[in-house]
Order: C-alpha cells, then sequence, then structure tokens
C-alpha cells in the first residue's frame, strides 16, 4: 500500500470563456463573477482558492450547485486546466505536467469515483473494475485478481459477471469505488458520488468508504451538496460559493463557528446533538469534579445530554482517548450549544 | 417583358466553349495519367477478383451452409436461418444462382471497402469541426449526385469493367458508413470518456477500449445501409459491365421481357432482406448487455 500524499492547492483561479487569461489580472483586483459575465461575456469559475489536505485524510469540498466544486475537483487530476495556479502533489506542479507525465500521474497517484457513476456499459463488473489496471498494460490475471478483490471488498461477490445495466444505482456505484480502488492510488477523487443514491443506500456507502479509509489511509477529497454528508464523513471540510472558499474548518468548525450569514444559515438544521463532539463543548479540566460520571471526548453531545439525565447529574468528566481526564462538561452549555449557541468561552 | 420570362444566361458560344475547355483537359487528363490510376486501384481488381471465385467456384451445398452457419451464429433463431436458406434455395431453383452469387461478391467487396475507407474517415469526422465542416457537403454531393454523372469520369479513366463498377457502387454507399461512425462516436456518453481520461488512457486505448464498442450500434446500422445501398447499386454499375443480377435487368428493360425483370428483381430483393436480417440480428446480439432488469 503507498504511502498517503498530500495535495496543496495554491491561488487557483479558473475563468471559462474565449480568453480567460486576460480576466485574472480584474478578477484579482476584485472584479465580481457579475461584473465580469455582464460586462466581459466569462464566467468565474473559481476565485483564489487555497486547500491544503493533510495525507490521509478525508477532505469534503461542499457547496450547492454552480458553486465551482465540480470543477474544482476536476483540476486535481486535470480533467480541466486552470487559468492560473498551482496544485502541488509530492513536490510536483500538476499544473505544468506534459500529457505523457499527466497520464503517468493519472493511472498510478489518483482514482476518480463519478456522480453518474460512469461505467463502461459493453464491459461486464469484473473488467470495469479492473479497466484502470488494464490501461496500465498489467497482465490479465493479475489485474483480474487485484479486481476481484476490491469486488469482493464492496460487497458485489457474485455479481463480476453481470454487466451494469443490471445493477442497481447503488451496486453500480460499489463498481465505481472497485475500480477506483483496484488502482490502489493514493488520492481518491469522488465527485458527488453517492449524491445519484437513496438516502438509504447513501447512509450505507458513506459507511463503506469510511469503514475502507480505516484499512487504506487514502488522501480522499469527496465532493458533495449534503451537509450531513460533509459532516459525517469530512475530516475537514471547504465550503464554496460562487467559485470561492468562505469557509475551512472541521465539522466543529463550521457549525460552532460559522464564518458568516450563508453558512449560518445552511447549518441552522443540522441535527447538532449528533454532529458535535463533546470535546469541542468542554470546558477545560476542573480541579474538585472528581466523582462525576465520564464520558469519552469523542462521544456525541446528544450522548453526554443522555446521560447527564440518567445519572441525573449537571456534570460529566470528559475523558480523552488514553484515560486522562481533559476537561468537563456542564449541563448548561450542553443545552446551549444543543440549542444553537456557539461554544462557551473557557 | 420577354427579359422577365427568360432567365438572363451566360452566351451560348461562352458556354459552349466553357464545356469544350473543360472536356478537353479531362480528356488529356485522361490520356496522360489514365494508365498510372488504373495501376493505382489494380489492386482492387485483385480483391474483387479473389471475392468472385470464392463465392462461384464454391458448391453450392457449401455456400448454402455457410449462410446458415452466419445466419444462425448472428441470430440465434431458426426462423432467419430457415428464412435464409429458403431465400436461397428460390433463387437456385429459378436459375439465378450465379449471377447472385456475382452480385453478392461485388456487394461484399464493395462493403469492405467502405468500412476500410469510412471507418478511419467518420473517427476523423468526429474529431475535428472543421473537416467535418468539409466533408458534410462532400458526403451530399456523393449521395445526391445522380449516379450516371459520375460514371462518365470514372468509366474515361478506367474504361467499362469490374473496378469502374466498384468505385461507382463504394462512391454511392460510402457516405452513410461514414456519417454513421461519426454520429456514433460524438454520441458516446462523455461522462464515459472523462472517467476513462482520469484513469489515464492514451488517445488510442480511449478509442478501442471506449469509444467504438459504444458507437458500435450506430456504426452497424451504418455499415447495415451501406449493404443496403450497394445493392441498390448494382443495377446501375452493370451499365458498366458489372455482372451479376444487374445485367438481366438491363435486358429486360431493353427487350421488356417483364419475367426476367421480375425474377432478377425478386433475387436482389431477397438477398437485401437476407443480408439485412442477418446483420441487424447481429448488432442486436452485440447489444446484450443494454437488456436491463433493473429500471
Amino acid at each position: 500500500m503507498a504511502d498517503p500524499i498530500g495535495i496543496e492547492i495554491r491561488n487557483l483561479y479558473k475563468i471559462f470563456g474565449p480568453t480567460p487569461a486576460a480576466y485574472v489580472d480584474a478578477v484579482r483586483a476584485g472584479m465580481t463573477k457579475a461584473e465580469l459575465q455582464a460586462n466581459h461575456g466569462h464566467v468565474l469559475g473559481l476565485r483564489d482558492i487555497n486547500i491544503s489536505i493533510t495525507p490521509g485524510s478525508i477532505q469534503v469540498i461542499m457547496g450547492l450547485s454552480g458553486s465551482g466544486k465540480s470543477t474544482l475537483i476536476r483540476h486535481i487530476n486535470r480533467l480541466i486546466d486552470p487559468t492560473t495556479g498551482e496544485i502541488e502533489i509530492e513536490g510536483r506542479n500538476v499544473v505544468d505536467m506534459s500529457q505523457d507525465e499527466l497520464r503517468e500521474f493519472r493511472r498510478h497517484k489518483t482514482a476518480m469515483v463519478f456522480q453518474k457513476f460512469a461505467l463502461l456499459p459493453h464491459r461486464t463488473v469484473l473488467d470495469n473494475a479492473a479497466y484502470g489496471l488494464e490501461v496500465q498494460g498489467i497482465p490479465e490475471a493479475e489485474r483480474y485478481r487485484t479486481a476481484m478483490r476490491w469486488i469482493e471488498r464492496v460487497g458485489l461477490k457474485g455479481f463480476e459477471k453481470n454487466y451494469p445495466s443490471q445493477l442497481s444505482g447503488g451496486m453500480q456505484q460499489r463498481v465505481g469505488l472497485a475500480r477506483a480502488l483496484a488502482n490502489d492510488a493514493p488520492i481518491l477523487l469522488m465527485d458527488e458520488a453517492y449524491s445519484a443514491l437513496d438516502p438509504l443506500i447513501r447512509y450505507d456507502m458513506q459507511t463503506v468508504l469510511l469503514d475502507l479509509q480505516q484499512e487504506v489511509r487514502k488522501t480522499i477529497v469527496f465532493i458533495t451538496h449534503d451537509l450531513d454528508e460533509a459532516l459525517r464523513i469530512g475530516d475537514r471540510i471547504a465550503l464554496l460559493r460562487d467559485g470561492l472558499v468562505i469557509q475551512q474548518g472541521s465539522a466543529q468548525d463550521i457549525v460552532l463557528r460559522p464564518a458568516d450569514d450563508y453558512v449560518a444559515n445552511f447549518v441552522q438544521h443540522v441535527d447538532r446533538g449528533k454532529v458535535l463532539k463533546v470535546s469541542s463543548i468542554m470546558s477545560p479540566a476542573q480541579e474538585g469534579t472528581g466523582d462525576a460520571p465520564r464520558i469519552d471526548a469523542n462521544a456525541s453531545l446528544a450522548e453526554a445530554l443522555r446521560q447527564m439525565a440518567e445519572a441525573r447529574v449537571q456534570t460529566l468528566l470528559v475523558t480523552a482517548g488514553d484515560g486522562r481526564d481533559v476537561g468537563t462538561i456542564q449541563f448548561d452549555n450542553a443545552i446551549n450549544a444543543y440549542a444553537g449557541g456557539t461554544k462557551p468561552a473557557a | 417583358m420577354t427579359w422577365s420570362t427568360s432567365f438572363p444566361q451566360l452566351d451560348d458560344s461562352y458556354l459552349r466553349d466553357l464545356k469544350k475547355v473543360i472536356d478537353e483537359a479531362f480528356r488529356n487528363f485522361t490520356r496522360s495519367y489514365g494508365d498510372m490510376i488504373e495501376g493505382f486501384f489494380s489492386p482492387l481488381q485483385t480483391l474483387l477478383i479473389w471475392s468472385e471465385r470464392l463465392l462461384t467456384g464454391t458448391p453450392w451445398p457449401i455456400i448454402l451452409l455457410v449462410v446458415a452457419g452466419l445466419a444462425w451464429g448472428a441470430s440465434r433463431s431458426w426462423r432467419v436461418v430457415v428464412g435464409s436458406i429458403l431465400t436461397l434455395v428460390l433463387i437456385g431453383l429459378f436459375g439465378m444462382w450465379e449471377d447472385t452469387m456475382k452480385t453478392v461478391s461485388m456487394v461484399l467487396a464493395a462493403t469492405v471497402l467502405s468500412i476500410i475507407i469510412g471507418l478511419p474517415l467518420g473517427i476523423f469526422m468526429a474529431r475535428s469541426d472543421r473537416f467535418r465542416a468539409v466533408l458534410n457537403p462532400v458526403l451530399d454531393v456523393m449521395q445526391t449526385m445522380p449516379s450516371f454523372v459520375y460514371l462518365i469520369p470514372v468509366v474515361m479513366l478506367l474504361g467499362i469493367g469490374k473496378v469502374p463498377g466498384l468505385i461507382a457502387v463504394v462512391i454511392y454507399a460510402l457516405p452513410p458508413m461514414i456519417r454513421l461512425t461519426n454520429l456514433g462516436i460524438r454520441q458516446v456518453d462523455p461522462e464515459v470518456l472523462e472517467a476513462a481520461d482520469a484513469f489515464g488512457s492514451s488517445a488510442w486505448q480511449k478509442l478501442v477500449k471506449a469509444e467504438l464498442p459504444l458507437a458500435l450500434p450506430t456504426i452497424m446500422a451504418g455499415i447495415n445501409q451501406t449493404i443496403m445501398m450497394a445493392l441498390a447499386m448494382v443495377v446501375i454499375a452493370s451499365m458498366i459491365g458489372v455482372q451479376g443480377l444487374g445485367q438481366p435487368v438491363l435486358r429486360a428493360i431493353n427487350n421488356q421481357y417483364f419475367t426476367l425483370g421480375v425474377f432478377n428483381g425478386f433475387a436482389i430483393v431477397g438477398i437485401a432482406i437476407l443480408f439485412d436480417r442477418i446483420s441487424q440480428a447481429w448488432g442486436k446480439r452485440l447489444q446484450k448487455h443494454r437488456e436491463a432488469s433493473h429500471g
């Protein structure tokens, strides 16, 4: 298994139109998307994107349709060329790669899962899953062995001789996932991979991904328009609006400290009891509370409230993974956070 | 009012000179380059003679067996097999076996040639909008220009015989092959191609692993059309010496032999239907994976 690698996106701009380069400076100087479109007939796709993605983490890029999120993910494997900017992976700028280098980069460093699956309809599940290995020129026996392992891993054993049209949407996306994982690329790009699936199947597939990630530790870039999905699977989340990153941070940051009204509006319907963790709401450890019941720092807020109600106490001791007491959580703070307040001053 | 009822045309003597100059130039061209051009097309002669010998030289029971085998292999349907054999048996009983084999060999040669020329042109046409803009009017001319008109230069250059006949048939039968290849490739789902790119396919890998297989149903329709158009041309081609079912038809027109014309006409219809059913059934079977059991 390859070591996880990080992705550095710096000062990335994308303008669509006949002469995009002519407008970069104007956009840098503050021309808005509407002005650019009305006065110059160019569409601003992305504006000054800077995201640093930690190796082996799940980075969610979230936004509504038209926010530029699908454009952004296509820059990472350069299915779309940027107007200006850099994408650095393993010390190399993807933007500067020649066509041959780019092909090698796509074959070995990245794999992609698509919203509408994008499977080859004339090929069986097995041949679809083996596609990435096939274009790399790996011999048939070996690529079938690898593809079969991943088909089994995503729960499609017994379907390898079927054609995609014989499978349901959820099963087709499992094939898409198996195809991407069979490549064993350190970077996994998922473009609204679950958006076309039913909610229950979507939840299921999120679980599959989180389980797999425990095993494979890839650097995953996950695009979604679904906030619940973003909060559930993202180690870090970048919120995109009109081609601009309006907030980056952990799920906790975004729910507790929305950067502006737009984000606040977005997160107001979130089930805070499930999303927020005890560690985000606790106060630092104090003396003299040693006899209170204990709760894990990673437990959810709802779990903390339930324990307080059961034990009929106002305070819980928060313990880290190693069993150390790291803080306390108070009933009134917990209720306040649950009801939509921000983090209490420590 | 005469100026408005008769269209103001170029001077008669001018037009006469113009035609004379062009005819003269073409005749000179023919005289100086005719042999070279004939040499250039001589491999076609070899192909034609080979395919005609293959079909007329093979004993008829073997031809029947091969056709039955092809029909079964393509369609897996007894109706198509029985229909094909019955058609050929009737043709044979009515004394048209030899002519039919000559026509079939000509159609096969024309189809193979059309695929060899049409497939790459169609692919290139799908790649380049500019090439498509240039090629489209050329194809329009090829399809609508009355065949007799382009028979003239072909005969002047190459004389009477199989090769000019084949060229005339290919000119007529080629456009659907090119057009439908172009269409098929342009219709391939862009998301699938994006996926092929994302996994690092080379241009060639993308073509043979994604574009051509996905365009295949449309390309098969093009081949089917090409076969039908080639068959439709056999009567006209017989005017410049192509042997087969067209010649008796021609004789029937000249001498008003009604029955001779009808028999040979039905023989052409019969093999057209035979080709069509077999090639379509095959095209359909290639699409087995499209039979969805899920909505």
